[in-house]
């Protein structure tokens, strides 16, 4: 799981309110180089919940020194536009597992995949 | 030693030769068969290549020993060597000089006899053998005359003429009277009788059946096998739940051995002579199977003894065996077919009363509650895709056009969900957007994380994304396996809640109209020409929605794959490694063949949307814009906008 998919997800357990963001509880954490894409990247961070970003790249002791708050003329800073490709790109969660923050119920990671599946009582 | 003596012994080259083969024989004798042969004369002999085995009869090594002097005993296991003991030591030494190494002619090949002397005749075991429960033969049941009368009934001439059932079989042509025996289930169609009842040639036999209380009913089924020489029938037992208990069997002509095996290993021998009667009931009908062994030749008891004797080749005196050469022997099996199921005291071997070993589960209904709609998706979705998911992918590499045109048209940047995204084959369509997909197997996803992309398992009715949060997203195949109309419409409405105001989603179903501007979806195209026969109007634009949709609780249908359908909730199997089915212009596998029918089968559920359903499920959300909707091959497509 990249961080991307992480700043998408939220708990879906019944009855919770503030399911956002996820908690990583990561065991295993890999960094892959991936080729460097300064639109692509740039095109992301509007999409992007930055400070679940910003915690979860804190949570996985990868934030080193990626600001905050997101830039003004982004587009054009290729250095900040890096240190994001870095964090939603090239850090993946391969063991562990996402936290609901209000109920606590864990959803596992495991070869990099996290099961979202809920109970019956759940849903 | 009896080499050290040959040195001092000039022979012939002839004579070394013959010393050479019995050497070799004897030999061969204490290595194979445990007879020890020793050098010093005595009265007996055993003599190599001179026994039943070899295709001597009794009759041809009797006269041949009888020429050198009196023979006390001769023994002749069926191997492919005899013993012999003469009167006097002065007798077997002379048979010794003159036989040994003669060739003796038979009728088909000759042979060339090598003798030994042995101490003893090796005693044979006179081991009982339980004869078969409930079996009779009796001799000389029919006349010459009678015998001549019935071979004549049978008009082997016409071949499959419909009237009777003929078959030419790998070992022997058979021909059926009353009803027609199917080898194909073992079995008879009872509510097919054929046009040619059993031949009037064969009542009069049959009422001195029935008047010596030999059977209690009339027999209503005929089977005539001819049997040439060298052909047999393998052991079997007669079906339990097609014929009743006695089954009367007349040989003609020729005689044969017929073999009767016990389930313990016993075996039993039969020789069945011509014009006898062969009645088997009870034990020897239900618990025995009963074959005759493809050969030319039979070992059986010489003429001496009484032909008809039942004998095993266990108790039958070796002394006492000879050949019997097989020709034609025709026989006539007479059956009373069994209405009511079997109830024999050998429910083991018994059709009726065994509890078959993989029970067909009966098919589910069509769900009620929405507890027993994830039960019925759990057992026949989410689990089948889980066992099938390597098969299935293989069969999933080429993405539909439209959907691609759908994806390539989107804004580059654009946050994707491919909602059941399978094995990922359009995460990767257009690398401009930012796809993450997800889906009910975690055997599909793992295949999605092996190609690198972002996935996760997750349940299409509960998306763990947030609300608003993407640019576009697809569910591609995936909603017409949700079971209740309540269901399909939530996993709608989870879709839309994803989306952003202006985003949009594309949703393809499977549709019960697989012709469509008839134009036959690839779908029903890919089936063999052969098996379309029907013409599609029949179901083309159905009007009465009612006539093919399930009421809830009602039984699900399981669907014949590449025909039109039926219902609008079915189970559509899946054969695994065999042909693949998917919905619409999915590449396949060869066709599916017979021999692929004995793979595992998986059963899927699926509700088939008819024309305007899926619109119509849509207009139920609001907030919701149906743009477009058609039909792509074989599927009903829906894109839609947030508003």
């Amino acid at each position: 799981m990249k961080l991307l998919t992480h700043n998408m997800l939220t708990s879906h357990v019944k009855g919770v309110t503030q399911g956002y963001p996820l908690l990583i509880k990561a065991t295993e954490v890999k960094v892959n180089e991936v080729d460097f894409n300064p639109q692509f990247v740039s095109r992301m961070i509007p999409k992007l919940e930055w400070g679940a970003l910003v915690q979860a790249a804190e949570e996985l002791g990868q934030k080193q020194d990626l600001p905050d708050q997101v830039v003004a003329d982004y587009e054009k800073d290729e250095e900040f536009l890096r240190k994001v490709h870095r964090v939603l790109l090239e850090v993946e969660v391969m063991e562990g597992c996402l936290k609901c923050p209000e109920s606590g119920r864990e959803f596992p990671i495991s070869r990099g995949i996290p099961n979202m599946l809920l109970n019956e009582d759940e849903a | 030693s009896t080499l050290d003596n040959m040195r001092f012994v000039r022979r012939s080259k002839e004579d070394k030769k013959i010393f050479r083969k019995q050497l070799k024989a004897s030999h061969i004798l204490l290595k194979h068969e445990g007879i020890s042969t020793v050098s010093q004369p005595t009265k007996s002999l055993v003599v190599a290549n001179g026994g039943l085995g070899n295709g001597i009869s009794r009759a041809e090594l009797s006269a041949v020993l009888k020429e050198i002097g009196e023979i006390e005993m001769l023994v002749m296991p069926p191997r492919p060597y005899a013993f012999v003991t003469y009167r006097s030591e002065e007798c077997a030494q002379k048979a010794h000089v003159q036989l040994n190494g003669a060739k003796l002619q038979c009728e088909e090949h000759t042979v060339t006899l090598y003798l030994s002397y042995v101490k003893s005749v090796p005693c044979e075991e006179d081991v009982s053998v339980s004869f078969p429960m409930g079996l009779a033969l009796l001799d000389n049941f029919v006349s010459p005359e009678e015998e001549a009368s019935l071979l004549s009934a049978v008009d082997w001439s016409s071949s499959n003429d419909g009237v009777t059932a003929q078959k030419a079989m790998k070992h022997r042509r058979v021909k059926h009277y009353g009803f027609e025996f199917r080898y194909d289930n073992n079995n008879v169609d009872k509510d097919k009788p054929l046009p040619a009842g059993i031949p009037a040639e064969c009542l009069p036999f049959l009422e001195r059946c029935l008047t010596n209380k030999i059977i209690d009913v009339m027999p209503d089924q005929l089977t005539v096998n001819q049997y040439e020489s060298g052909q047999g029938i393998p052991p079997h037992v007669d079906t339990h739940s097609a014929f009743e208990d006695a089954i009367l069997s007349l040989s003609l002509r020729a005689q044969t051995v017929m073999d009767f095996r016990h389930p313990d290993g016993s075996l039993v021998a039969l020789v069945l002579p011509g014009r006898s009667l062969l009645v088997m009931k009870g034990e020897s009908r239900y618990l025995w199977t009963h074959g005759i062994t493809p050969r030319k030749f039979d070992v059986v008891p010489s003429c001496d003894s009484q032909p008809s004797a039942p004998t095993s080749h266990d108790s039958q005196s070796q002394s006492n065996l000879t050949l019997s050469r097989r020709a034609t022997r025709t026989s006539f099996t007479f059956r009373k077919i069994r209405h009511d199921p079997c109830r024999c005291a050998f429910p083991s071997v018994c059709d009726s009363q065994k509890v078959p070993s993989a029970p067909e589960p009966a098919l589910p209904s069509l769900p009620t509650s929405h507890t027993d709609a994830a039960h019925l998706e759990e057992e026949y979705v989410h689990r089948v895709y889980n066992s099938i998911a390597s098969h299935f992918s293989s069969t999933r590499h080429s993405p539909w056009p439209r959907v691609c045109h759908f994806l390539s048209s989107l804004t580059p940047g654009s946050m994707l969900a491919d909602v059941g995204c399978g094995n990922g084959k359009y995460l990767g369509v257009n690398p401009e957007v930012i796809a993450i997909g997800c889906d009910r197997s975690s055997a599909l996803i793992q295949i999605c994380a092996e190609r690198g992309f972002e996935a996760f398992v997750s349940d299409a009715l509960q998306l763990p994304f947030r609300t608003a949060s993407f640019d576009a997203c697809i569910s591609i195949a995936v909603i017409h396996h949700f079971s209740t109309p309540e269901r399909r419409l939530a996993a709608i409405r989870e879709l839309v809640r994803l989306l952003k105001t202006g985003g949009q989603a594309l949703i393809y179903v499977w549709a019960f109209e697989q012709e469509h501007n008839k134009q036959r979806s690839k779908y029903l195209k890919e089936q063999s020409k052969e098996k379309y026969s029907m013409p599609l109007e029949d179901t083309h634009h159905v009007e009465n929605v009612q006539c093919v949709s399930k009421q809830s609780g009602a039984k699900l249908s399981v669907h014949t794959n590449r025909t039109a359908f039926k219902t609008q909730d079915l189970l559509v199997p899946w054969h695994l490694k065999g042909s693949s089915l998917g919905i619409g212009s999915e590449p396949r596998t060869s066709p599916g063949s017979e021999s692929e029918r004995s793979l595992p089968v998986y059963r899927r559920y699926y509700h088939l949307f008819q024309q305007g359903e899926l619109q119509q499920l849509c207009g139920q959300i609001p907030g919701v814009d149906v743009q477009h909707g058609y039909h792509d091959q074989g599927n009903w497509c829906v894109i839609l906008e947030k508003t």
